[in-house]
């Protein structure tokens, strides 16, 4: 007898008639209150935030800076979570969830890297340096560029090669703890982070109209992001579904010209 | 800072990227899945 205890909870989750009764109410407001909310922070951030000190008024680059590369490493995480439920639980939404994350991931990994040439320009002096932060996130960027093409590929050579894709994201992953730890194990003109624990214990080093502010806009890209990726899953899942029901007539078609003939 | 730039072009520059980027993001993302979902309404229906 086969105990399978470790795959009967998520599995109950990873019904896709399932997932879309979730996904279907919660995609819309999402987006309409992550995009309310971006907006909001936004229009503060470029009209009402105080300019800093020593930066001037290129800190207003933060609440798009900081939320961009949070969600540039938040998309790739979601993608090793997922290749890891795949390769392990043999999840039926893993793969779907993991390439509906890449396209938005790759999206905020450029956002993070061209507002962070348009900070660096006037705060240091330059477009761009190859220090280990901006490299690390460079090569996120190009992790992601692959790893869409790698889909692609695999999903136009047919159905059970995903795991090749999933692979790919879990190795990938090796890159996000050096583009965190980048800035502490190597000399960089990038600063080293400004929010931690320290920040929900009250005592951040950031001041806290700046510090508010880059919460609000984190969690406002956030809720957009969440819809985005819901949307992406379920134009994933209909085109399959749409797919899977088209083969079905075909072959019902020719075995019902065979028997004719 | 350096060379008296203008800092408040470089801030346009990076909220144009980020609003119209995201914008194009979530419009695109929205009509690919109406777009997916009624071909699989017409797929049912024939």
């Amino acid at each position: 007898m086969v105990l399978n205890i470790t795959k009967a909870p998520m599995h109950d989750y990873a019904n896709p008639a399932r997932f879309l009764r979730l996904a279907r109410p919660i995609t819309a407001p999402l987006l309409l209150i992550g995009g309310a909310l971006t907006l909001a922070v936004l229009a503060w951030g470029l009209l009402r935030a105080p300019a800093e000190q020593l930066q001037g008024e290129t800190v207003r680059i933060l609440f798009i800076h900081v939320p961009a590369a949070w969600l540039g490493m938040g998309g790739w995480s979601m993608i090793a979570l997922a290749s890891l439920s795949e390769l392990v639980w043999r999840h039926p939404l893993a793969s779907i969830a993991a390439r509906a994350a890449a396209l938005p991931g790759a999206f905020f990994a450029l956002l993070c890297l061209v507002t962070g040439s348009l900070w660096g320009r006037p705060a240091w002096g330059a477009w761009w340096v190859w220090d280990g932060r901006l490299t690390s996130m460079l090569v996120l960027f190009f992790l992601y560029c692959a790893y869409l093409a790698l889909a692609d590929a695999t999903e136009r050579a047919g159905q059970g090669n995903t795991r090749i894709a999933a692979i790919f994201g879990l190795v990938g992953a090796v890159n996000l703890p050096i583009i965190h730890y980048s800035v502490i194990w190597w000399n960089s003109l990038h600063q080293v982070p400004s929010i931690g624990m320290s920040a929900l214990r009250g005592n951040s080093p950031m001041a806290p109209e700046f510090l508010y502010g880059l919460l609000a806009a984190t969690l406002g890209f956030s809720l957009l992001f969440g819809g985005v990726v819901l949307a992406r899953m379920r134009t994933l899942l209909a085109d399959q579904q749409t797919q899977a029901r088209l083969r079905r007539r075909a072959m019902d078609h020719t075995d019902g010209g065979g028997a004719d003939a | 800072m350096h060379e008296g730039l203008n800092q408040l072009a470089f801030v346009y520059a990076a909220y144009a990227l980020g609003v119209g980027g995201t914008l194009a993001l979530v419009l695109q993302s929205w009509a690919a899945m109406r777009r997916a979902e009624a071909r699989r309404e017409r797929s049912r229906e024939q």
